[in-house]
């Protein structure tokens, strides 16, 4: 056995800290809660006065815009219509405003991050490992004190489905920029292009492609969270699938589980159509 | 350094080098036993070895060398594309090692424009949005941008193909939407690297018919780089032969065909000797 008297344990002090940023930050955690909230009922807002059938016409003009293919437009037109034969537009409704105010949020932190990341390898440095922390950290370990700083509900959802699916965009980001072409970079420099300039017209756009890749990353990584989000009060598909569980009724998990990969297959084509869509003209 | 010589040359440059190495701070140029070890060494690299030269305004000045002999070195460092690890650059009376950024920037846009060998045009712009790209960096206004760039455009024969993207268009024209791109800035001095390498011989001979038409018009200075003989030859006033970052000649083409100054120079123009010497012979038999 390992010597017992060798033991130290941080869980004490972990949680002491906790506490401590409980009490004396709470008006900044109130801020982030009330803003994520506001976007939150506003996208929800918006989600639930659109009629079934405008979602799938949405679909339907963004497929073929981004795919140009009659087949899978026809497809992804379709797909909706199994949530709905289940039952479960209204949870999916609810679902698809969690997963889209992760993706926002995440795309404002983690476009801007991203950027630095690539303008500065000090920058760099320091927030790879975070990310790499963020990755692999088990979601479950910061479930709780999201849930200590933010009660239960879909505000806690939302920033720990952020936190898991925020590195993508970021990695995504600093990679595209740094990955433009130095032939091209140079010749803008030659002309007297400023930083900024540099960055606004020749880093960015040449890296929307992979920013968009990014972006799609992040939102498959936040669908694969609903179902843990929905243990702090995230609700939507992910709680339906909770509950089967709890009640070991495999046909309702079913029918839940295949209304979230049915969300991750539509919204999955639809982002990379779009960035392929960005690509600038090759031969 | 007088006035009169100030004027008549658009670019001076003295005692340049450019060492490529981890610690250029600690290198000793005056000490040749230093140089002697970086020249010896894999990751070290003397690209630019005390090169001094002038051009003259209006001139065609063409700097011709090997591959690997540092003329991309060279004309980078006139833009500090590269950072010069010491000497003088004097273009149009500005001391370019000395400029801030601010200054550097403005320069850039004002005083010389670049053409590269591997055209750098950008794949997301039209080409308008290309050749307009030098004018928008200074924030002029959209309708005289475009107004000055369909010019170009049109001097350089792509009219009608103004909305196309580079991918879509073949190298030469792609050289000739940078080219276009450089002088609707209105540049001075034209630095151009290797600019029709990538081209083949026909479209490259028209090319070069074209330049010094241009050239012709507008009296612009320009800094040629090439490996090609027949290329110098052809267009420059001047032309010097680069080896290992120095100059081992300085001339017209003329006193470097007839005089080469040492056993490389004489390789470099050996070809073109014996063709002239041929050709010299038929004419003779012809008359005879
Ligand atoms: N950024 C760099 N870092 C280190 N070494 C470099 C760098 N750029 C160039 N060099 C070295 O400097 C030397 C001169 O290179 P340069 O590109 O100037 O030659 P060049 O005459 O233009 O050749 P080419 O005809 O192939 O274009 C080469 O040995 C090259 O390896
Ligand atoms: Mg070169």
């Amino acid at each position: 056995m390992f010597p017992e008297r060798w033991e130290y344990h941080v869980a004490e002090p972990i949680n002491d800290v906790i506490n401590w940023m409980l009490n004396s930050f709470q008006g900044f955690f109130d801020g982030i809660s009330s803003t994520i909230l506001t976007l939150l009922l506003f996208l929800n807002d918006v989600l639930t006065a659109l009629p079934w059938w405008m979602y799938i016409l949405i679909v339907c003009v963004l497929a073929w815009f981004t795919t140009k293919s009659i087949l899978t437009t026809i497809v992804l037109m379709l797909l909706p219509f199994i949530i709905g034969i289940f039952g479960l537009w209204q949870l999916a409704v609810v679902t698809l405003s969690v997963i889209l105010t992760a993706v926002v949020v995440s795309i404002v932190i983690g476009v801007p991050v991203g950027v630095l990341m690539a303008e500065s390898d000090f920058v760099a440095d320091i927030v790879r490992p975070l990310l790499d922390l963020m990755q692999t950290m088990p979601s479950f370990v910061y479930l709780i004190p999201a849930l200590m700083f933010f009660g239960l509900g879909r505000v806690p959802a939302v920033l720990a489905t952020i936190v898991y699916s925020l590195p993508p965009v970021i990695r995504l980001t600093n990679l595209g920029l740094r990955q433009v072409s130095d032939d091209v970079q140079e010749a803008a420099l030659s002309y007297g292009a400023t930083r900024w300039q540099l960055l606004k017209e020749v880093r960015v756009p040449l890296a929307i492609p992979s920013i968009l890749a990014g972006v799609n990353q992040t939102t498959m990584m936040a669908l694969a969270m609903v179902v843990i989000a929905s243990m702090i009060g995230g609700g939507g598909l992910g709680y339906e699938v909770l509950r089967s569980i709890n009640r070991i009724d495999v046909g309702a998990g079913f029918e839940a589980g295949i209304s979230v990969v049915i969300l991750a297959v539509i919204i999955d084509r639809l982002t990379q159509g779009l960035a392929k869509r960005w690509e600038p003209p090759t031969v | 350094m007088s006035k009169a010589i100030e004027l008549r040359n658009a670019i001076e440059v003295t005692n340049l080098w450019k060492i490529f190495t981890s610690n250029a701070d600690q290198v000793d140029l005056t000490k040749e036993k230093e140089l002697q070890a970086l020249e010896d060494s894999d990751e070290d690299t003397l690209a630019v070895r005390d090169t001094t030269f002038s051009v003259r305004k209006g001139e065609v000045f063409v700097v011709m060398g090997l591959s690997g002999s540092g003329k991309s070195t060279l004309i980078r460092c006139l833009l500090r594309l590269t950072e010069p690890t010491s000497g003088t650059i004097n273009i149009n009376g500005k001391d370019v090692c000395n400029l801030n950024t601010k200054q550097l920037t403005e320069f850039r846009r004002k005083e010389a424009a670049m053409v590269f060998q591997h055209y750098g045009l950008l794949p997301h712009r039209s080409v308008l949005d290309n050749v307009a790209f030098g004018l928008k960096l200074q924030s002029i206004a959209k309708e005289e941008r475009y107004e000055r760039a369909m010019h170009w455009i049109e001097r350089v024969g792509l009219t009608g193909f103004e909305n196309y993207y580079p991918a879509h268009l073949s190298g030469g024209m792609q050289q000739r939407v940078g080219i276009a791109r450089a002088l609707v800035c209105n540049p001075p001095v034209l630095l151009m690297d290797e600019p029709f390498s990538g081209l083949d011989p026909l479209i490259r001979r028209d090319m070069q018919d074209e330049l010094s038409e241009i050239q012709a018009s507008l009296k612009t200075t320009i800094f040629f780089v090439t490996h090609d003989l027949d290329e110098g030859m052809r267009l420059g006033d001047r032309m010097a032969v680069m080896r290992k970052g120095q100059f081992v000649q300085v001339g017209t083409p003329d006193e470097i065909l007839a005089d080469p100054a040492d056993e490389y120079v004489a390789r470099f123009v050996q070809d073109k000797r014996i063709r002239l010497e041929k050709a010299n012979m038929k004419k003779t038999e012809a008359s005879a």
